[in-house]
């Protein structure tokens, strides 16, 4: 069995500010890490090899900075890896980003079949959710989204088996193999990869692709020109004038707590208390 | 089958980078391994660099160095409750090329600094913790990691495992790290725009600022308070001997909070978002507080090694350095075909007396003690300063002799006369010893 996750490295948004006078994000200096859901892709592609066997290849498109990424991804125990990265890609949107890695994922079919692509639930840095289904559909793979378990493959039947977390319960859902997958966040933990997967990863001579080599002809489809999104207006949102403030629960005390938000509801919102009085007399 | 090197370098931090670019540069096959997550990632600086150093390692170091701001000026704070005496130093001099001093954010600086070491050719493991030295009799032999199949072999292993080195007590090189040798730092880092800094700092684009401060604000414990300017945000701390926090019973977030609350420091920060915060330890026991650096087929280099020269506030400096004589040693051994054993390696020993680093900290030898045994040092006198101070420049019709009467009489008081003598002796003996 085969398969590909696609990766993507991102500035880590918790380290992330806003310009105070420009309002415009600050990514100097602001550390990169693959995005935190993509690693439970890979982490859910690893075990599936360590179940039935194959082989994971991890891919991603990106600057050439993005090669640090991909041998994390080698040192847990990942396969190969693919550095998509050309000038022709930047200024991409999610549109041209699908359209440059399924072409990508194209060129990897042409050596080894793919039956699984796995993609994380969204990336922290657009957090659209739209790369994975755009490779599912112009591959033409069948499309698993927010997956939180793999049940089980039938590699007789070419079927898969999994659970996927939808509102109000989980669906059980059966699908034909090839598909792709876009994996739920906590639904594993990554390893700690073994000494021989740290020099391997440190080792590997990593393919980077570029454009012609990702088997693009038509640049109109890839980077700024092949991305129909426009960024009308960038602001940051005003923070909260009022900080919020704690309530102590004393005993686990029901009848104390409601005493207490009472009262704080009541000295903020006088009228309120005027409205309740008058209801009740 | 078990790999193996020609050395194995513990730690990515300024005297792991040096040791590992230098051996790597020189051909031999070098293993570097970093337990943070990246290069940097788990290390803490004012942070502080001193070009010398460097560009003894890295000569163009400059083209492409992750480098804050050059510093232009220097400014040294006595500080009270609610004022403090101070002096600048700011010269032109220092506006001109190539720049002494930089500051740097020392996540960013290391990852350059390893990456150098990996073009070189080192081959560069992160995330890796090396957990106990192999031994065969005396001598090491490898390291055990805590990977599965985590055993790797080496002829010699430079240990740069930074302050408070785990592996060299395991191995029995040295003892447990006293509280009294130790200071415990922390340190913040506020984000503020780059027009707020330079207009608050008076200085230029690429201009910085250093303030280095002493007095009230370590609570009578001895220690040292600094506050930089980066490109974007400004970087505070403080710090004192460990002792010193475990018998005054304070924490160092205390004081910092503490610090950042005075009159002088507050309105330099005022806007300002903290982007980090950090505590971490620093080795000042100083010459008499250091250990052996070498035996059969192991050297230390830079804070493992209590490589600080804690009254320059110099530390990288001396990491770097002393991470460059090692691999040295091995080089020039290497090429003299001798094997790499305890007697040959008295040689790094030899290198060290020879350079700034063994020369600097004998003449400091007695500071540590000096200081310790006197801690009106860093109480009284910063409070007689400043009233001294506040008694001149007020004016309220009291004539300027009684006013010198009063300054002297304050300090006979607090100090004897037989007092200040000895401490100006004591002073002069801190920083002139030989
Ligand atoms: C608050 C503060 C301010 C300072 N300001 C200055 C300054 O302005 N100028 C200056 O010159 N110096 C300054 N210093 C001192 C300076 O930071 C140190 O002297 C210097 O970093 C020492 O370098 P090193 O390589 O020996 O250790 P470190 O930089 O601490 O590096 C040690 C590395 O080893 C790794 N490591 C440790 N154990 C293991 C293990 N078992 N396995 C794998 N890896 C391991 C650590 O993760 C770390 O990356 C300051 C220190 C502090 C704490």
């Amino acid at each position: 069995m085969h398969s590909v996750v696609c990766i993507k490295q991102v500035p880590d948004s918790a380290q992330i500010r806003v310009h105070p006078v420009t309002n415009t994000i600050m990514r100097q200096g602001v550390p990169a890490i693959i995005n935190p859901y993509d690693l439970f892709a890979l982490e859910e592609a690893l075990r599936l090899k360590d179940r039935f066997g194959g082989t994971v290849t991890v891919i991603t498109m990106g600057p050439p900075q993005a090669e640090v990424a991909l041998r994390k991804c080698l040192s847990f125990g990942a396969d190969h890896a693919i550095l998509v990265s050309d000038r022709a890609f930047a200024g991409a949107d999610t549109l041209a980003t699908s359209f440059a890695l399924s072409a990508a994922i194209g060129k990897v079919r042409e050596d080894q079949p793919v039956d699984l692509i796995f993609t994380g639930k969204q990336t922290i840095d657009g957090d659209t959710a739209q790369v994975g289904p755009g490779i599912a559909k112009r591959l033409d793979y069948q499309l698993l989204t927010y997956v939180s378990k793999i049940v089980d493959i039938d590699f007789g039947k070419k079927e898969i088996t999994v659970e996927r977390r939808a509102e109000g319960g989980v669906q059980l859902l059966k699908t034909a193999v090839p598909c792709l997958i876009t994996m739920l966040e906590g639904t594993n933990e990554m390893r700690f990869g073994d000494m021989a997967d740290m020099f391997r990863a440190a080792r590997y001579p990593l393919k980077v692709w570029d454009r012609v080599a990702a088997g693009i002809e038509d640049v109109a489809k890839i980077g700024l020109k092949g991305s129909p999104t426009v960024v009308g207006k960038v602001f940051a949102p005003k923070p909260r004038s009022q900080r919020a403030e704690m309530i102590e629960v004393h005993d686990n005390d029901p009848q104390d707590l409601v005493v207490t938000l009472l009262a704080k509801v009541f000295t903020r919102h006088p009228k309120i208390e005027a409205e309740i009085i008058k209801c009740a007399s | 089958m078990a790999e193996k090197f020609d050395v194995i370098v513990v730690g990515a931090g300024m005297a792991g980078n040096a040791a590992a670019y230098t051996l790597a540069q020189a051909g031999l096959n070098v293993l570097q391994i970093e337990r943070g997550e990246t290069p940097g990632s788990k290390n803490v600086q004012g942070a502080i660099l001193y070009a010398d150093a460097l560009e003894k390692i890295i000569p163009d170091f400059r083209d492409d160095a992750p480098l804050e701001r050059h510093l232009i000026e220097q400014r040294v704070w006595i500080l009270d409750d609610e004022s403090y005496v101070g002096s600048n130093y700011r010269s032109e001099e220092f506006n001109r090329e190539p720049y002494n001093r930089y500051t740097i954010i020392r996540a960013h600086f290391d990852q350059w600094f390893n990456k150098k070491a990996r073009d070189a050719g080192a081959l560069v493991l992160c995330e890796t913790t090396v957990t106990n030295l192999l031994l065969d009799g005396k001598r090491v032999i490898g390291v055990a990691t805590d990977r599965k199949g985590g055993e790797i072999y080496a002829d010699c292993v430079i240990l740069a495992d930074g302050v408070n080195s785990l592996l060299a007590k395991k191995a029995g090189f040295h003892d447990e790290i006293k509280p009294r040798d130790v200071a415990l730092a922390v340190k913040e880092i506020h984000f503020l725009p780059q027009e707020t800094i330079e207009s608050r700092f008076n200085i230029g684009e690429e201009e910085g600022v250093v303030i280095e401060m002493a007095g009230k604000i370590t609570a009578g414990m001895m220690g040292t308070a600094f506050l930089y300017t980066n490109k974007e945000s400004i970087t505070l701390g403080i710090g004192c001997m460990l002792s010193d926090f475990k018998e005054q019973q304070v924490t160092p977030y205390q004081l910092l909070e503490k610090m950042k609350d005075h009159p002088a420091i507050r309105p330099l920060l005022a806007g300002s978002e903290m982007k980090e915060y950090a505590a971490h330890l620093i080795p000042e026991g100083g010459y008499h507080a250091m250990p052996q650096v070498y035996g059969d087929g192991w050297m230390i280099a830079g804070d493992a090694g209590m490589f600080v020269n804690g009254l320059h506030r110099e530390g990288s400096n001396l990491a770097m350095t002393t991470g460059k004589l090692a691999a040295e040693t091995l080089i020039e051994l290497k090429e003299q075909g001798k094997a790499w054993n305890a007697r040959s390696l008295a040689r790094y020993q030899a290198k060290l007396d020879d350079s700034f680093v063994m020369k600097d900290l004998r003449k400091y030898r007695q500071a540590p003690a000096i200081f310790e045994k006197n801690p009106h040092f860093f109480t009284t006198y910063p409070e007689l300063l400043n009233r001294a101070a506040h008694t001149l420049v007020k004016v309220d019709g009291v004539d300027k002799k009684s006013k010198e009467r009063s300054i002297k009489s304050a300090f006979v008081e607090a100090r004897s006369r037989l007092g200040l003598l000895g401490d100006a002796f004591k002073m002069w003996r801190a920083f002139q010893s030989r």
